[in-house]
C-alpha cells in the first residue's frame, strides 16, 4: 500500500479514527505520519510523560466517541477547568502534569480511565498523614476487623465472632458520624 | 545547618559512590524517592515566581525546626546562585534530577548524611526526598526516607486525598508518591543475550527498566535501573517487596550466568577483561560510551578475581568522575567534547594503572 499523503513511499502507519461517530481510515508512510504528529517520536525524546499524555488524549477521544453526535461535547471537554489553579484539561493533556491538588477533584471523573491504565489500583492503601485522616484510618481498621470476623466464622468461633461483630458496629456508627 | 547558600562541594564523594553494602557484585545502588506537595500551594510547574518563592521559604523554615535538625546536619543549597558546572555535577552524582538543574529558579536542594540524603525543592513536586545507598539496601533506604517524610509532615501539611493518597503533579506518582529503584550491573546477562527476555518479564510485573541516568537514558556500561512503575493501589512495603524479590532473582540469574560464562569461556572472558583493563591503563583518548563499557569489563574482572589487585578506587566513583561536569571541575577548565575524551583517558590512566608495577 502506498502512502495516502505523499503517494510515493510505502504506507507503514495505519490509523483508524472515530470523529463524531464517522470512521475514517488513514494509511501513511512514517515520514508523513511523523509530520502529522501521528507517530510518537521514539528514541531520544520519548519519555514516560509523552506516553502518558498519549493515554490522556486516547481517553478523551473515547469519551468523545461515546458521545458521538453531540457536537457540544468536544468544546466542553477542552474547557473543563480547575477552579483553583485555572489549568484546563487540554493543557493537562499536553503537559501530562496537573497544576494543583484541587485538579484531582475538578478533573476527577476524567482522570479515572487514565489512572486505571497507568496505576495498579484506584485507592490509596499506603501511608497516611497523621493529621486529618482519622476517617480513613477508621475505615481501614473496620476493613481489617471484618476480615478477622470472616476468619472467626470460618473457624466456628462464634462467641468471639459475635463480640467482634458488635465492635465493628460501634466503629461503623462512629464512621457515619464522621461523614 | 548552614544558613547561607553554599556552593556545592563539587568533588566530594557521595556515600553510594564509595561502594560497600550488600550484594555489590551485582547491585550498584538502592534508592528511595518520595514525592510530596504542600497543601493549598500550586505545584511548581504552574506556580508563579511569588508562589514558588513562598514554598521555598516555607520549606527552608521547616528544615530549621528541631524535628529535622535532630537527624543529621542538613545543608541547604540554593540552585539559583550556584554555577552551572556545580549543578551539573549534582546531576552526575544522582543527587538532583536533570529537570531541576534546568529550571534552577526558586529551586534548592537539601543535602545530608554523606550525600546519601538529598531533598529537591520545587522540582516537579514541592518536595522530592531521596535516600541513595550503595549496594542492595532498599529497606533501610525506605526507613530513613520515611522518617524524613514524617519529620517534614510535622512542619508542613501535605496535599492528601482519602482516595488518591498523596497528590502529585504527575498522576504516575499519586498515592504513595514513592519510587524505589535499584541500579544493577548485569554484564553476564547481556553477554549471554538474556536481557531482552528479562526486560519483557520485568515490565510484566509492573516494574520499569532504564539506563544509568534515568528516564530516556541508554543502558551504557551494562547498568540497568529497575524501579516500580505504579504508586497507587499498593502499600509502600508491597512496592518495595515486589522490587526486592525481582532484584534478588535478577542477582541470582546474573551470578549463574557469570559462573557459567567463566566455566565455559574462561579464556575469552579473561581476554576481554584484560584487554579492557589494558585500554583503560594506556588509552590517550576515550569517549564516555567506550569508557563505560571498559569499566564494566574491569568491574566484572574484579568480581571474578581476574584482576587481582585490590583497587583503591571504586567503579562507582570512576563512573561519575568520568562525566563531563566532574572532569571539567577536576581539571579546572572548560573542555570541548573532544578534549573531554582526552582528559577522561588521562583520569582513567591515573586511577587504574598500577602505580609501582
Amino acid at each position: 500500500m502506498i502512502c495516502q499523503h505523499c503517494g510515493q513511499r510505502h504506507a507503514q502507519v495505519h490509523v483508524t479514527k472515530m470523529i463524531n461517530g464517522v470512521k475514517a481510515e488513514m494509511h501513511w508512510c512514517e515520514t508523513c505520519a511523523m509530520d502529522k504528529g501521528e507517530l510518537p517520536q521514539m528514541g531520544i525524546g520519548f519519555s514516560l510523560h509523552q506516553l502518558l499524555s498519549g493515554f490522556i488524549e486516547h481517553d478523551s477521544e473515547n469519551a468523545t466517541i461515546k458521545n458521538a453526535g453531540k457536537h457540544e461535547h468536544r468544546s466542553k471537554k477542552t474547557t473543563l477547568r480547575c477552579a483553583s489553579c485555572g489549568m484546563n484539561y487540554a493543557q493537562f493533556s499536553k503537559l501530562g502534569r496537573l497544576g494543583c491538588a484541587a485538579c484531582y477533584t475538578h478533573f476527577g471523573e476524567r482522570l479515572k480511565p487514565m489512572l486505571k491504565r497507568v496505576q495498579g489500583g484506584m485507592v490509596h492503601v499506603g501511608k497516611l498523614p497523621k493529621r486529618g485522616t482519622e476517617r480513613v484510618q477508621l475505615k481501614r481498621r473496620i476493613e481489617q476487623l471484618k476480615l478477622q470476623l470472616l476468619q472467626l466464622i470460618a473457624n466456628e468461633e462464634f462467641e468471639q465472632a459475635a463480640t467482634l461483630r458488635d465492635q465493628i458496629r460501634i466503629l461503623e456508627r462512629g464512621l457515619s458520624e464522621h461523614e | 545547618m548552614n544558613n547561607t547558600p553554599q556552593k556545592p562541594n563539587g568533588l566530594t564523594t557521595s556515600l553510594w559512590m564509595q561502594s560497600g553494602g550488600p550484594d555489590t557484585d551485582v547491585v550498584v545502588s538502592s534508592r528511595i524517592r518520595i514525592a510530596r506537595n504542600v497543601t493549598f500551594e500550586p505545584f511548581p510547574r504552574v506556580a508563579t515566581a511569588t508562589q514558588a518563592q513562598h514554598v521555598l521559604e516555607r520549606v527552608q523554615q521547616a528544615v530549621h525546626q528541631p524535628a529535622l535538625q535532630t537527624f543529621f546536619p542538613l545543608q541547604w543549597m540554593s540552585l539559583e546562585g550556584a554555577s552551572k558546572l556545580d549543578v551539573r555535577i549534582l546531576v552526575e552524582k544522582h543527587l538532583i534530577s536533570p529537570h531541576l538543574a534546568e529550571q534552577s529558579e526558586h529551586a534548592a536542594v537539601i543535602i545530608g548524611k554523606e550525600e546519601a540524603v538529598s531533598i529537591m525543592v520545587n522540582e516537579e513536586d514541592h518536595l522530592r526526598m531521596q535516600v541513595l545507598y550503595p549496594g542492595f539496601q532498599l529497606q533501610s533506604a525506605w526507613e530513613l526516607a520515611s522518617d524524613i517524610d514524617e519529620a517534614f509532615e510535622g512542619e508542613l501539611e501535605y496535599a492528601f486525598d482519602d482516595q488518591w493518597g498523596y497528590l502529585t503533579s504527575c498522576p504516575t506518582n499519586v498515592g504513595t508518591g514513592i519510587r524505589a529503584s535499584v541500579m544493577m550491573h548485569l554484564p553476564a546477562l547481556v553477554l549471554t543475550q538474556q536481557m531482552n527476555r528479562i526486560l519483557q518479564a520485568i515490565t510484566q510485573v509492573g516494574l520499569a527498566v532504564r539506563g544509568l541516568y534515568g528516564e530516556g537514558s541508554e543502558a551504557t556500561g551494562n547498568l540497568f535501573q529497575v524501579s516500580n512503575q505504579t504508586t497507587l493501589g499498593q502499600t509502600e512495603e508491597e512496592i518495595i517487596e515486589n522490587l526486592h524479590s525481582v532484584v534478588k532473582q535478577l542477582t541470582e540469574h546474573e551470578r549463574t550466568a557469570r559462573s557459567h560464562l567463566f566455566q565455559e569461556m574462561r579464556t575469552k572472558i579473561t581476554d576481554r577483561i584484560r584487554r579492557s583493563y589494558g585500554i583503560l591503563c594506556y588509552a590517550e583518548d576515550i569517549d564516555s560510551k567506550e569508557a563505560a563499557q571498559r569499566l564494566s569489563d574491569v568491574r566484572l574482572g574484579i568480581d571474578l578475581g581476574v584482576i587481582a589487585h585490590a583497587p583503591s578506587y571504586t567503579m562507582n566513583e570512576l563512573l561519575v568522575m568520568m562525566q563531563p561536569g566532574y572532569l571539567q571541575k577536576r581539571y579546572g577548565k572548560t573542555l570541548s567534547p573532544d578534549e573531554r575524551d582526552v582528559y577522561r583517558a588521562k583520569l582513567l590512566r591515573e586511577y587504574i594503572r598500577p602505580s609501582s608495577s
